[in-house]
C-alpha cells in the first residue's frame, strides 16, 4: 500500500482519483461487480455492498478538460444523439459505445485508444437519481437498455413547494428499500446493514470536511479559489462514502487554514473583486475562464454547485437521508433556489455574479433570468451571463466570455467606488 | 354537407378557436375554464369541479417577447407557450394545472408570466412501485384542495369518479375512432384526424364523446375503399403546425395510428377501476408506458411502436421531433436502432412551431415517399 501520510492535498486528490479507477478496473478483472452512478445518486448502498463505482459525469468532465470530448461526441452523433442534448451524456454514451464495440470485437477502437481520460470498465448495472436533472433518467435508461443491465432508480420528485413534505420523503425512503432489494439480487448476497451504517457515517465525515473547505471562501481575502473546488469535486462525487474523500478534504482544509494563519491567500497579489459563479464549469475551457477572471483581479468565492454534495443527514434515519438527497437547490422551487444562491453570494462576500447559460443543462439555465433579477433587486450586485457548455467545446466563445466578464468587472468597480464614496 | 362533413367541420372549428369554446362554455354553464399544461395532468379533477379544462399546447407563431426569458435552446412548444403568456392569451383562465415531467417544465412552472394562479404537481418517475401511487395520489389531493379554494367549489369523490367514467368513455370512443380512421383515409385525412382529436382539449368531454361516437357510426356505415397511398404511424410530442399534416396528405400518406403525446398517448389507457378516485388517477400513470416523459428502464416504447406498426399494417413511422425536446431526443437513438434491426422504415422531421417555411419537410417527405 502506498504511504499517503506525507502527500499534499493536491497529491492526494490525484492519487485517490487514479486509485478509484484502478479499483474499478481491478474489480472487473476479478469478475467483481462494477456500477456506473449518477453524480448525486446515493452512493451508500453500493459502497456498503463492495461494488466498484464509476461516475460518468466526472469521467466526461475529465475527458472534456483533457480536450478529448470531440472524438466521443462524434460517436454519439453517429448513434443519433442530437447535439442539443447534454454533453456529459453524449460523451459518456459515445464512450460506452466504444467500450461496447471493444467488448464485442476484441479490438480497441482507435478513438478509445487515444482517449486522454482514464480507461473505465463497462458496468454490470447502473444507479441513477434525478435530484440534479431528469436527463439522468433518460441517459441511464439508455445505458441500461444498450448494455442490457439492471438500472436502479432513485426518483426524488421536484420540490415545487418547500419545505419538503413527509410524503415525498416516505416515497424516497421506500425506494431506498427497493434499491436494497435490487442490490441483494444483483450482488447475490444479503445487504449488510451494519456496514451500511458505517458507510453513512463515513459519508457524513467526508461531507463535513467538504463543507469545511467551502466555508473558507468567506474569509476576505480568501485562502481558497472556488475553481479549486471544481477540481476537488471529483472526490466528493466519486469517494464521499469512502475515507479517500475525508482524508483529502481534511488535508486541504488544514492546508488552507494554515495558509490563512500565515497570511497566504489564493489570489497571488491582491484580490480586488469577488464573484459568484452560478452553474457548472466550462471544462474544456476551464483555464480560459479561470485566467480571464484572474487577469481582471477577480477571484471566485461563491458557487452553489459544490453545495449539491452537501448531503448532511442523520445516519440510520432513512427519512433524513431521503431529505438530504432531494433538497438540492436545483430540485426546488424558485424561491428556495434564490435563497440558497443568496446565501452563497453573501457567504462568499461577492461583488458580482456570473451566470453560465449552459447549452447542456436546461435545468441550470432556464431560471437564470428570474434568479438574477430577484437577486439583483435584493442585493444590488451586478451580474452577467455568458453562453457556454460543460463539455462540448463548440458551444463556448472565449471572446464573448471575455467581453461579458469585462463588463461585469466595470460594473463591480463602479459599485465599489460608489460604496466607498458614500 | 353530409353528416360526417358537418361533424368534422364543427370539431375543426372548435380545435381552431379555443377562445370561442371557452366563451360558449361560460355562456352555457356560467363557469370558467382551467388551463392544463402538458403532459398528463389529471384534468378529470377540473371536470368534476364543473369547469372546462383547456389544453395549453402553444401555437404557430413567431417568438419575440419570450426571447427575454428563455434561451433559444428551450423546446419549441414552451417558447410559444411563453410568448402567449406574455401576450396575456391565458389570462382568462381561472387557474393553470402544471405538471413537471421534464427539466424544462420544472423551470417553466416557476416562471408563469400570465395572471392566473398556477398549481404545480410532480409525477413520480419510479413508477412501478406502490409508493409512487401513494405519492401521486397525495399530490393530486393537494391539486384538488387548491382547485377547490381557487374555484370555490367542493370536488367530491363521487363527482370525481363520475368524471373518470366520462373520460374513460371518451378514451374508448377515441380509440375506436383512430382505428376507424385508419380504414377511411379518403375521408379522414391527417389534418382532419388531428382536428377531431385536438377538439378534446377544448370541449366538455361528454359532448366530444357524443360527436365522435356519431362520427364513428357514420364512418362504419360506409364501405371501406382500397387505399393506394402509404400508411404511417406518427410518433413524438405533436404533429403541428397543420402544414406538416398537409404535406403528408399531399404526398399520399395516411396516418393509421399515432404515438403522440398530444393524441393517442392520452387515451390509449383507461383510468383503472377502484373506489378512491385520486388513487385511480395515480394508478393510470403507473400503468402508462411508451412515453419519453414516463421513465421506463426497459424502454418499451420501441417495441410498442413496432407492435403499432404491425397492428395498423403501416408502411413506416414518421418521427415528429419537437425541436429541443431532450426527453424525446434521448429516446430516438434507441428506437431508431430497434427499427433498423426490425427492418421498419422511419422518417425524421423536425417540429418547430415558429417555422413558416416548410420546404425542407416537403423535400424530406417527398423523397421518403419515393423510397417506400
Amino acid at each position: 500500500m502506498t504511504d499517503t501520510t506525507a502527500m499534499s492535498a493536491k497529491e492526494l486528490l490525484g492519487f485517490y482519483q487514479e486509485e478509484l479507477y484502478e479499483e474499478a478496473r481491478q474489480a472487473k478483472k476479478e469478475g467483481k461487480l462494477v456500477c456506473w452512478s449518477a453524480s448525486v445518486a446515493p452512493s451508500e448502498f453500493c459502497v456498503a455492498m463492495d461494488v466498484a463505482m464509476i461516475y460518468p459525469e466526472t469521467h466526461a468532465a475529465g475527458i472534456g478538460a483533457r480536450k478529448g470530448a470531440l472524438d466521443v461526441l462524434e460517436v454519439a452523433d453517429e448513434k443519433g444523439y442530437n447535439v442539443d442534448t447534454c454533453s456529459y451524456a453524449r460523451v459518456n454514451l459515445g464512450y460506452m459505445e466504444l467500450l461496447k464495440q471493444e467488448a464485442l470485437t476484441g479490438i480497441t477502437p482507435e478513438k478509445l485508444e487515444k482517449s486522454p481520460a482514464a480507461r473505465i470498465p463497462l458496468p454490470d448495472f447502473v444507479i441513477t437519481c434525478n435530484n440534479i436533472c431528469n436527463t439522468l433518467l433518460k441517459w441511464y435508461e439508455n445505458l441500461a437498455v444498450e448494455l442490457n443491465i439492471p438500472c436502479i432508480i432513485i426518483d426524488v420528485p421536484f420540490n415545487h413547494t418547500m419545505p419538503i413534505p413527509q410524503y415525498a420523503k416516505d416515497y424516497i425512503a421506500e425506494q431506498f428499500k427497493e434499491a436494497i432489494t435490487q442490490l441483494e439480487e444483483i450482488c447475490g448476497k444479503k445487504f449488510d446493514y451494519d456496514k451500511f451504517l458505517k458507510v453513512q457515517e463515513q459519508t457524513q465525515r467526508s461531507v463535513a470536511q467538504w463543507n469545511r473547505i467551502a466555508a473558507l471562501s468567506s474569509h476576505k481575502p480568501s485562502p481558497l479559489n472556488g475553481f479549486d473546488l471544481f477540481n476537488y469535486m471529483a472526490l466528493i462525487v466519486c469517494a464521499r462514502s469512502k475515507d479517500y474523500a475525508e482524508i483529502t478534504f481534511k488535508k486541504f482544509a488544514d492546508e488552507l487554514e494554515e495558509n490563512l494563519n500565515k497570511g497566504i491567500f489564493a489570489f497571488k497579489g491582491n484580490e480586488q473583486k469577488r464573484v459568484t459563479w452560478e452553474g457548472i464549469a466550462v471544462w474544456p475551457h476551464l483555464g480560459h475562464t479561470f485566467k480571464g477572471l484572474k487577469n481582471l483581479g477577480n477571484i471566485m468565492t461563491g458557487s452553489a454547485y459544490p453545495g449539491l454534495w452537501n448531503v448532511s443527514y442523520t445516519p440510520g434515519d432513512m427519512s433524513s437521508m431521503a431529505e438530504a438527497y432531494t433538497r438540492i437547490y436545483i430540485n426546488t422551487c424558485l424561491d428556495n433556489k434564490v435563497k440558497v444562491l443568496s446565501d452563497v453570494i453573501s457567504g462568499g462576500k461577492c461583488d458580482g455574479v456570473i451566470y453560465h447559460q449552459n447549452r447542456s443543462c436546461k435545468l441550470m439555465s432556464f431560471l437564470n433570468v428570474e434568479t438574477a433579477d430577484i437577486l439583483q433587486k435584493e442585493n444590488g450586485l451586478p451580474y452577467v451571463s455568458f453562453d457556454g457548455d460543460q463539455t462540448d467545446p463548440r458551444n463556448f466563445s472565449p471572446a464573448q466570455f471575455d467581453t461579458r466578464i469585462q463588463a461585469l468587472d466595470e460594473m463591480m468597480k463602479q459599485n465599489k467606488e460608489g460604496v466607498s464614496n458614500e | 354537407m353530409s353528416r360526417i362533413e358537418t361533424i368534422i367541420s364543427e370539431l375543426s372549428s372548435i380545435s381552431n378557436n379555443p377562445r370561442k369554446a371557452m366563451e360558449d362554455y361560460k355562456k352555457e354553464t356560467g363557469k370558467g375554464s382551467v388551463g392544463v399544461m402538458p403532459y398528463y395532468a389529471p384534468e378529470e379533477i377540473i371536470h368534476a369541479a364543473g369547469f372546462l379544462p383547456v389544453g395549453i399546447w402553444g401555437g404557430q407563431k413567431s417568438i419575440s417577447k419570450a426571447r427575454a426569458y428563455l434561451p433559444p435552446f428551450a423546446c419549441s412548444i414552451m417558447q410559444s407557450v411563453m410568448e402567449m403568456q406574455l401576450e396575456g392569451v391565458y389570462d382568462d383562465l381561472e387557474a393553470v394545472l402544471f405538471p413537471v415531467p421534464c427539466d424544462t417544465l420544472k423551470c417553466l412552472s416557476q416562471k408563469w408570466k400570465g395572471t392566473s394562479p398556477v398549481i404545480v404537481f410532480t409525477h413520480p418517475q419510479n413508477r412501478k412501485l406502490e409508493a409512487a401511487n401513494k405519492f401521486l395520489a397525495e399530490e393530486y389531493r393537494l391539486v384538488r384542495e387548491k382547485l377547490e379554494t381557487i374555484l370555490n367549489v367542493k370536488i367530491t369523490d363521487e363527482a370525481l369518479n363520475q368524471s373518470i367514467e366520462t373520460y374513460n368513455e371518451n378514451r374508448k370512443v377515441m380509440r375506436e375512432f383512430t382505428d376507424l380512421a385508419a380504414n377511411y383515409p379518403q375521408i379522414i385525412d391527417p389534418k382532419k384526424r388531428h382536428a377531431i382529436i385536438k377538439a378534446r382539449f377544448f370541449m366538455e368531454k361528454s359532448k366530444h364523446t357524443a360527436m365522435v361516437k356519431e362520427l364513428n357510426s357514420e364512418l362504419k356505415s360506409l364501405p371501406v375503399e382500397a387505399f393506394t397511398g402509404k400508411k404511417v404511424v406518427l410518433t413524438g410530442i405533436m404533429a403541428e403546425p397543420n402544414e406538416v399534416l398537409d404535406i403528408l396528405k399531399d404526398n399520399g400518406f395516411a396516418v393509421v395510428a399515432d404515438d403522440l403525446a398530444q393524441e393517442s398517448r392520452l387515451f390509449r389507457n383507461d383510468v383503472p377501476s377502484g373506489t378512491d378516485p385520486l388513487y385511480r388517477l395515480a394508478k393510470w400513470w403507473q400503468e402508462f408506458d411508451g412515453c419519453s416523459l414516463a421513465t421506463d428502464a426497459k424502454k418499451s416504447r420501441g417495441p410498442m411502436m413496432m407492435d403499432m406498426v404491425k397492428g395498423s399494417k403501416a408502411d413506416a413511422v414518421v418521427v415528429c421531433m419537437m425541436k429541443f425536446c431532450d426527453p424525446e431526443e434521448f429516446d430516438y437513438p434507441i428506437y431508431y436502432r430497434q427499427f433498423e434491426e426490425a427492418g421498419i422504415k422511419s422518417l425524421f422531421i423536425e417540429i418547430d412551431l415558429e417555422t413558416t417555411s416548410f420546404e425542407q419537410t416537403k423535400t424530406r417527405v417527398q423523397s421518403f415517399s419515393e423510397m417506400l
